[in-house]
């Protein structure tokens, strides 16, 4: 894929999008028209109990999924009705994906689990080799490198694959429940990692359903029944999400 | 992403299940194994088949009188003057009359096949005489009861003694000993070593007629072979008038029945082989839709993390192509001995070609790469959330 010019102030423009499942008679809309619009270098969090719909809108952010209706603009791109492999290359190049379940290959060691972006952007070996070095130093895992998933504690796997999402360097990292796993110390040394990288001038969207976690972010968005119920950029401060 | 990278997936997801990469395989191992030694042994079979043939002669044409109005027939004369109006293209004509004799000498007797002909049998079956000499025209003109007999015939009824000269009966009749044939065979009862050939016109009382009912006819040259046949068939049309009262058969023609039979023969083996790769091909396929479905969550993260549709695509089909080809690679390796140890047990010089080997090696990629397209293609189309959802 080519390298697409930014044309736009911002990295993440949703427009009244919809999404719509069909269960037998009934109607479910995830996403009841949503509109949002993310800066770049913005470190935003996306708060929600279960079933509210940010599951949906994280895959939408994400390119995992196409809406029913609406517009999405990644880096001012019409993303919203791609073919699959247009999908891919636009995760491939701009996101950087954090799991709450790590979702590492279990039969590939560390540095093959975070050289496998970068295999798929078809960088070429010495390259990647660089690339997969810069990014197990960055969350300190290079020692550990041959290591299987299973060898590790649960924060390490966690930071194998935020080093696999730095790999290939995107301008924005999506966190799904990245500390979900874990207990509070490893989980806080995950999101001090993700400050850093937000810091460094990364656009950081954090999907979480606790309130405590969210605060860390700059930037709170809430989201019920499929609808964006506060947005602390338009709502005023963040610290009046619990209301 | 290119290929060498598709391979090296495809390797370590392949070593990474052994056993079960290994019974994927059995199929194809089993497959390419049967094909190859199958068509090795027919074709070593069909290579001793074709060397006793040759062993007749390329240049002899056999013709048998067949017609069930055993009255009719064509007199050695007969065959003489159309020799000679055919001189070019015609070096011989032979009568080949046959019979079984009770031969006798003092108290030993034994069953024997008795051949009475002319002087160029020994040409045209490439025979030599051991000791004596072989009958001649005077013994043919003179109908004297002469008679040569086979090396087995000699050890048989005469033990250590010089046979030539001596008197033995045949069918009560009284015949000299002339000559002793060499051996060509093993020397052993019913072969061609059991033989007691006479002039053709002394055996009336042996073959119960004096009708030669079948000659060899030895073309010139093996290229005239076709021309010779042309014109004996002719010759015999404008003697009998009927095609149904005369067989002629070259060595060549029969040389080129057995081609055909035995290219049946390796067309049918090799299909009945190849039905088992067929069959191992669905084996692969099995496998492969279950591991598709086994590895839901691994093909969602790859996706997720910008995998495209060709990547899994390849990924996949490399895997089930290179299991085949792995099973084809181990089953040639087996068929090589398993050709050698049943080619010694059946007797019989019996070699894996190496176009049959290469053959079934492609086949078996071919069936990986189909039988592999589905599950690949499966794999590819999975939608990444469902995939990343999945247990």
């Amino acid at each position: 894929m080519k390298d697409v010019i930014s044309n736009s102030e911002y990295m993440i423009e949703i427009e009244d999008m919809y999404k719509i499942y069909k269960m037998g008679e009934n109607e479910v809309r995830a996403l009841n028209g949503v509109n949002l619009k993310i800066k770049p270098h913005e470190f935003v969090a996306i708060i929600g109990p279960s079933g509210s719909g940010k599951s949906t809108l994280m895959n939408m952010i994400g390119c995992l999924d196409t809406p029913t209706s609406g517009k999405y603009y990644i880096d001012g791109n019409e993303a919203s009705q791609l073919k699959d492999d247009e999908q891919a290359a636009i995760r491939n190049k701009k996101i950087g994906f954090i799991f709450q379940q790590y979702n590492l290959l279990p039969k590939l060691n560390v540095e093959e689990n975070v050289e496998l972006p970068l295999i798929y952007a078809g960088v070429p070996l010495a390259k990647r080799r660089e690339m997969t070095k810069t990014a197990l130093e960055r969350v300190g895992l290079y020692d550990r490198r041959f290591h299987r998933p299973t060898e590790l504690s649960g924060g390490q796997q966690q930071r194998a694959s935020i080093a696999r999402a730095l790999a290939a360097r995107p301008p924005m990292i999506l966190a799904d429940e990245p500390t979900g796993a874990l207990d509070s110390k490893t989980g806080s040394e995950v999101l001090n990692m993700l400050k850093e990288l937000h810091q460094e001038g990364k656009t950081v969207i954090l999907i979480t359903h606790d309130n405590k976690i969210a605060h860390e972010a700059d930037r709170i968005v809430r989201i019920m029944d499929g609808e964006i119920v506060f947005d602390s950029s338009v709502d005023g401060d963040k610290s009046q999400v619990n209301v | 992403m290119n290929l060498t990278q598709s391979f090296k997936m495809a390797i370590k997801s392949i070593s990474a299940s052994k056993m079960r990469t290994f019974l994927t395989m059995l199929g194809i191992i089993i497959g390419v194994c049967a094909v190859i030694v199958l068509v090795s042994v027919v074709q070593g079979s069909t290579g001793s088949i074709t060397e006793s043939i040759e062993s007749l002669g390329a240049n002899s044409i056999n013709v048998i009188f067949t017609g069930r109005n055993s009255t009719k027939s064509v007199s050695y004369e007969e065959m003489v003057e159309f020799l000679d109006e055919n001189r070019e293209y015609i070096s011989y004509v032979v009568p080949n009359m046959t019979g079984n004799g009770r031969v006798k000498y003092q108290s030993s007797n034994l069953n024997s096949s008795v051949v009475g002909t002319t002087p160029d049998y020994l040409t045209v079956k490439n025979r030599d005489i051991q000791s004596g000499r072989f009958i001649n025209d005077m013994d043919v003109q003179k109908r004297r009861k002469v008679a040569v007999i086979g090396s087995y015939n000699a050890r048989e009824l005469f033990g250590f003694e010089d046979p030539i000269d001596k008197q033995i009966k045949i069918n009560n009749e009284l015949y000299t000993v002339v000559g002793v044939l060499d051996a060509i065979s093993n020397s052993e009862g019913g072969s061609d070593d059991d033989t007691v050939i006479i002039p053709y016109s002394a055996g009336r009382l042996i073959f119960r007629t004096s009708k030669i009912r079948s000659y060899v006819v030895w073309a010139s040259t093996a290229e005239n072979v076709e021309e010779a046949v042309d014109r004996v068939e002719r010759f015999l049309y404008s003697k009998f008038g009927d095609e149904d009262e005369y067989s002629v058969i070259s060595v060549a023609s029969m040389m080129d029945t057995l081609d055909e039979i035995t290219g049946m023969m390796t067309i049918l083996t090799a299909g009945i082989a190849g039905i088992s790769l067929v069959v191992g091909g669905i084996g692969i396929m099995n496998i492969m839709l279950v591991s598709v479905t086994e590895r839901t969550r691994e093909i969602g993260i790859r996706k997720a993390i910008g995998a495209k549709r060709s990547s899994i695509m390849s990924q996949f089909l490399i895997e089930a192509a290179l299991v085949s080809c792995l099973g084809g690679v181990i089953g040639i390796l087996l068929s090589c001995f398993g050709t050698v140890i049943l080619g010694n047990v059946m007797g019989i010089d019996a070699f894996p070609s190496i176009f049959v080997m290469l053959g079934a090696f492609l086949f078996s990629a071919v069936i990986g790469i189909f039988f592999g397209w589905a599950p690949a293609s499966k794999a590819s189309k999975l939608n990444p959330i469902d995939a990343l959802h999945a247990d």
